[in-house]
């Protein structure tokens, strides 16, 4: 009895969750522009999508800024927590509180500050311009997710490497990184994430002529999103998808040798 | 290995991305920089101008007025044209965001656009100074002939109990006070207190028969029969016809909005000459015909609307009614703030109610 009420409730949240995603797959195949009617099964928006240059350079930049903006922000971030751990009490405890504003911020008071800010130092908007915006407000969140590995820490594992020998760095890459890895690597999902997802900072912080897949999206609003932006939609689950059940399937043939 | 793989798909990233900007030759003349609505422009038009003037056109979009402003007025990039609305226009006339335009430099702009637009233009653009016609429309009731079987004239059948719960009302401030103010038979530009309350009860008493309060689902919800009266904006009234042939666009008898989208030239702009001939070039004939076929919104471009070679299409009534014909036409004025604000707060009892 149980065992079937479980498993009504993880279809029914299955449901809840995919089947937006499932609708806009259907419709990426509808050879009518409306929502409402069914027009007939096509693969003309697919076709379209791949000739259309400006969504093409508006996912490649999406991709790109997203890739870099996280890494760098993982890096910086990891270092920033390593050097948290050394600090008095009262100092982790500011640093954390300044980590934490961009978080609570609503988005579009960092992107009108951020726009500001580049104005002020006479910058000229363009790709650097969203990057550094998006490495800006990815830092807190790789920070929150290395922080608490970096807690659980034993501290005389680091020292211990040292007295064994080893260089600091030695140390730092041997004894601390892996232990931290999963921190980091959550830290950088989360970054790229948050990074994909973004509209409003975009928005504030490009320049002319450059277009992520957001800001994309969201200018097709008034007059009605191209059912392009269904079709890749469609692809990027697909892959998402596929990405995910092979690195879900490989450790556990390795484990099972 | 997988670390190698991973380094190596950076760089290739990385060096592809930087290898896109070398081609600098090829626009002998400069660029210009506008800024438009998303999907309100033909593309294939940038492509000619671009070939016929040799000046490079960096595009960039927005999806309303309201993100538009800040990115002008704080000067992050120096847009040389931008196609704002009416009510906007006027905003940034009075914060001094526009130059006027030197109309000797863009002849086509006076030659091919019907003057019945200047006229409604002065109502945000006094003197016809700023401002240059690109796309118009009304905004109208949309209904459906196998749901609706009286015929529709007036605002009021939107208070008609009898299509509770089939009514579709734009979720817009001042396009839901515009069908109150309206229908009561006051200016929808009214900044009178004793007006706009009138028109909020008139709403609140409307709520409990509206369906929804909707942008641009309304087109869908009315091709999908899911309501039998909506309130929409002209352009999207043709698409809906065609996807389904039982629906009917009109104007009330009280008059209604006529909304005009313009292009204009900021302040800050660092390209005029470029700027105005983009404008100049918009306002040919043949390439507004090319926007009106790519938009389907109304062009205000007589030039234009005479080469449409359906015949259905260039006497619609939907597309290019006679505006004589009707009383109470207005177009949006910028308020100022106070009035924004009163108006927004009567918005906030209404939807709360």
């Amino acid at each position: 009895m149980r065992n079937a009420a479980r498993k009504i409730y993880i279809t029914l949240i299955f449901i809840f969750l995919y089947a937006p995603i499932v609708t806009l797959m259907f419709l990426s195949f509808n050879a009518s522009k409306s929502r409402a009617k069914w027009g007939g099964f096509t693969l003309k928006w697919y076709k379209q999508l791949f000739q259309n240059a400006e969504i093409l350079q508006a996912l490649w930049n999406t991709l790109a800024i997203a890739l870099l903006s996280s890494l760098i922000a993982t890096v910086i971030g990891t270092v920033a927590c390593l050097a948290m751990q050394y600090m008095k009490k009262r100092n982790r405890t500011i640093i954390m509180g300044i980590t934490n504003i961009p978080m609570l911020n609503a988005e579009i008071v960092t992107g009108i500050s951020l726009m500001l800010l580049f104005i002020v130092l006479g910058m000229k908007f363009g790709f650097l311009t969203i990057l550094l915006a998006h490495i800006t407000f990815n830092i807190p969140y790789v920070i929150l997710s290395v922080q608490p590995r970096m807690k659980q820490l034993n501290p005389s594992t680091y020292e211990a490497a040292l007295d064994l020998g080893a260089t600091q760095l030695q140390a730092f890459f041997k004894v601390t990184f892996p232990d931290i890895l999963p921190g980091i690597l959550s830290g950088f999902l989360m970054a790229f994430t948050m990074s994909l997802d973004d509209f409003i900072i975009t928005h504030f912080t490009k320049g002319p002529g450059i277009d992520t897949l957001s800001t994309k999206i969201y200018t097709e609003v008034k007059k009605g999103i191209k059912p392009e932006m269904y079709a890749l939609s469609t692809i990027i689950f697909v892959v998402v998808l596929l990405l995910l059940l092979l690195v879900n399937h490989t450790p556990r043939e390795k484990s099972a040798k | 290995m997988k670390k190698l793989i991973a380094l190596g798909l950076c760089t290739c990233m990385t060096a592809a991305l930087l290898s896109g900007c070398g081609s600098a030759n090829k626009y002998p003349n400069g660029k210009v920089y506008v800024y438009n609505w998303g999907e309100y422009i033909d593309p294939e038009t940038l492509d000619m101008f671009e070939k016929e003037t040799g000046i490079q056109v960096i595009y960039d979009e927005f999806d309303t007025n309201e993100t538009m402003y800040p990115k002008v007025e704080a000067g992050a990039s120096n847009y040389d044209v931008v196609c704002p609305s009416d009510y906007m226009i006027q905003k940034m006339i009075d914060n001094d965001l526009l130059q006027e335009l030197n109309w000797d430099n863009i002849p086509n702009a006076k030659a091919n656009i019907g003057a019945q637009y200047y006229e409604h233009s002065e109502a945000f653009d006094p003197g016809n100074r700023y401002a240059v016609p690109y796309c118009w429309g009304t905004v109208g009731i949309l209904y459906n002939k196998t749901m609706v079987d009286e015929p529709v004239t007036s605002w009021s059948i939107l208070w008609d109990e009898k299509y509770a719960d089939s009514i579709l009302m734009q979720d817009s401030v001042r396009d839901l006070f515009m069908v109150g103010l309206k229908s009561l038979g006051y200016s929808m530009n009214s900044t009178d207190e004793k007006e706009l309350n009138e028109a909020k009860d008139l709403l609140i008493q409307q709520k409990p028969l509206v369906q929804a309060y909707v942008i641009d689902q309304v087109r869908d919800k009315m091709i999908g029969n899911e309501a039998a009266l909506g309130v929409i904006y002209s352009g999207e009234a043709i698409f809906t016809q065609r996807e389904n042939p039982d629906l009917e666009y009109v104007i009330p008898k009280e008059g209604t909005n006529v909304w005009i989208d313009s292009w204009v030239i900021p302040k800050n702009a660092e390209n005029v000459e470029n700027a105005e001939k983009f404008i100049d070039f918009m306002c040919r004939g043949d390439i507004a015909l090319l926007n009106f076929d790519y938009i389907t919104y109304s062009t205000p471009n007589t030039a234009a609307q005479a080469l449409i070679e359906d015949d259905d299409i260039r006497n619609s009534k939907i597309a290019f009614p006679d505006l004589s014909q009707y009383d109470g036409l207005e177009t949006f004025s910028y308020l100022g703030d106070d009035a924004d604000a009163l108006y927004n707060d009567l918005w906030k009892e209404i939807k709360s109610k």
